[in-house]
């Protein structure tokens, strides 16, 4: 597919962005929570163009053994781009990026994960990004906790994670794609919102100290939002099963 | 695939020797939370090089050579030169290193130092163009990590920054379609000059430029460059935990404290 022109204004007169949304909006969110049949845990996200598959498999047996730990269980993580997710065709080769996000991702998570409760076992989150477009590392990691809830895995909460950036001199939230390769700096943030720690954090492009601590406030308030939406996508699912359940109870009474 | 990392069985003891020492104000080499080891910068000690600068920060021992060759641009950037920064943590280094394909460690290490370099555009890439579209210059930073005793993302910063700003351009000029070289040397021009800071977070204390037995032990980790304006221009959190916001504010600020003090040695060195 023939790449996007750049557009000659990342924000209007009257501060409306090239999808119309404001500043401080973010686009919309479209979660569900336990779409693959065969995993352990599913999630998927949708973010803006961003589609997101996230498989968990574990506790299982480590493989390779040598890679299992005492005391508690390894958690492995696998962010991949597909080929056809972007503008110009991806080699499906592991790029570098593609290695550096699988461990940011991977650091962002092992926080939460109780993992002293599975010694020797892995914990392994494969996150497919089938469309990309801007943020999609932060939308991975709101899928890949709703993922492991789904899975059953305890944990002691949901992380959440959002980007900010600057466009044309201004904290933006969210970047879409155009306004990332565009913009001047990105800053993607995930939030882990009762230990109160930020759990990945990453710049580039120039900030100041000051735009720095507005983009951080910004974010988080973000990441605040997005996990409301994941408790409602986790509680979501259970209500249709319970729906399921009552039916078939009602039906089993009349005949 | 990325996972996590089994650490060298220290010592149950020294762990909690480093831990509380930090706790108390202290550290196990007898510095206090935001002070910087003994910095050494050498340049020019590759001849063969274009530039090249050994740093010693502590007992981290970190080597870096830049070459720089013709080669072709980017599609997308046509009228910029190529920047390319890659990272070596061999065998020799730390106990800790293997031979082989690089580990998520190297590959992380080399994006960072690249983001800093890259972000704050300090390599002048528009003067590296020969023919636009067709021939540039192609700037290779080759990081070679020599001894590991932590904070690699700071040595190698500080390393690339003194190489690049000592290295030299031959003087290439096109006839026809052919590249030729002219006698005599050009610095390679540079226009900013970013420094990455890093910290770790050691219990619930925060501690400038940590020691490996800090960083086997530590929470967290952030590394903040920043340009020669005092702005940011990277960031990356590592390690398994995470920092408030409030210590993000402060440790950004300090940073920008740190960078301008290395920086001033890390050019002065390289003035020679």
């Amino acid at each position: 597919m023939p790449e996007p022109k750049q557009p000659e204004k990342l924000i209007d007169d009257k501060g409306i962005r090239i999808d119309g949304r404001r500043l401080d909006q973010l686009r919309p969110i479209k979660l569900e929570v336990g779409i693959l049949d065969k995993a352990d845990g599913s999630a998927y996200i949708e973010q803006g163009k961003n589609k997101i598959l996230v498989g968990v498999y574990g506790p299982r047996e480590a493989h390779p053994k040598h890679i299992a730990l005492p005391d508690r269980a390894v958690l492995r993580c696998r962010y991949r781009m597909a080929p056809f997710s972007v503008d110009e065709r991806k080699n499906p080769a592991p790029s570098r990026r593609e290695m550096e996000l699988s461990k940011v991702i991977r650091e962002s998570l092992e926080s939460v994960v109780l993992t002293d409760l599975y010694p020797r076992t892995t914990i392994d989150v494969f996150i497919e990004v089938l469309q990309s477009d801007g943020g999609s590392r932060c939308a991975g990691i709101t899928a890949a906790s709703l993922a492991l809830a789904d899975a059953g895995i305890p944990m002691r909460e949901l992380v959440a994670a959002c980007a900010v950036g600057k466009i044309q001199g201004h904290i933006a939230l969210d970047l879409s794609d155009a306004e990332d390769k565009y913009g001047e700096a990105d800053l993607p943030v995930a939030w882990v919102p009762n230990a109160n720690l930020v759990t990945l954090l990453q710049m580039d492009g120039i900030l100041t100290t000051n735009e720095f601590e507005k983009g951080l406030t910004m974010a988080l308030d973000a990441c605040k939002t997005i996990h409301g939406m994941q408790q409602e996508a986790l509680k979501k699912k259970y209500l249709v099963i319970k729906e399921v359940a009552e039916e078939r109870e009602e039906t089993e009474v009349v005949a | 695939m990325s996972f996590t990392p089994q650490l060298p069985p220290v010592a149950k003891l020294e762990q909690k020797t480093v831990v509380d020492l930090v706790a108390n104000g202290k550290r196990i080499d007898d510095r206090t939370a935001d002070s910087y080891r003994p910095l050494h910068i050498q340049v020019g000690l590759i001849e063969k090089a274009n530039g090249s600068a050994q740093v010693s920060l502590g007992k981290s021992k970190v080597l870096v050579g830049i070459k720089i060759e013709t080669g072709t641009p980017f599609p997308d950037t046509p009228d910029e030169g190529v920047l390319t920064v890659n990272a070596e943590l061999g065998p020799l280094a730390s106990p800790l290193f293997e031979t082989g394909p690089p580990s998520e460690q190297a590959i992380e290490l080399a994006r960072v130092i690249d983001r800093g370099i890259r972000e704050s555009k300090a390599v002048d890439m528009k003067s590296l163009v020969l023919l636009k579209g067709k021939k540039v210059q192609v700037v290779f930073v080759d990081i070679y990590i020599l001894d590991h005793d932590g904070n690699l993302i700071d040595a190698s910063s500080i390393a690339a920054l003194a190489a690049l700003a000592s290295a030299k351009l031959l003087k290439a000029e096109l006839k026809g379609d052919e590249v030729v070289y002219k006698p005599g040397l050009l610095p390679l021009p540079l226009n900013n000059h970013p420094v990455a800071i890093t910290f770790a977070k050691v219990g619930k204390t925060i501690v400038v430029d940590p020691v490996l037995e800090e960083e086997q032990v530590m929470n967290a980790r952030l590394t903040v460059t920043i340009e020669k304006n005092g702005n940011i221009c990277a960031m990356q959190k590592g390690g398994l935990s995470g920092f408030t916001q409030d210590e993000l504010k402060t440790v950004v600020r300090l940073a920008v404290q740190k960078a301008a003090e290395n920086r001033a040695k890390i050019l002065a060195a390289a003035k020679g």
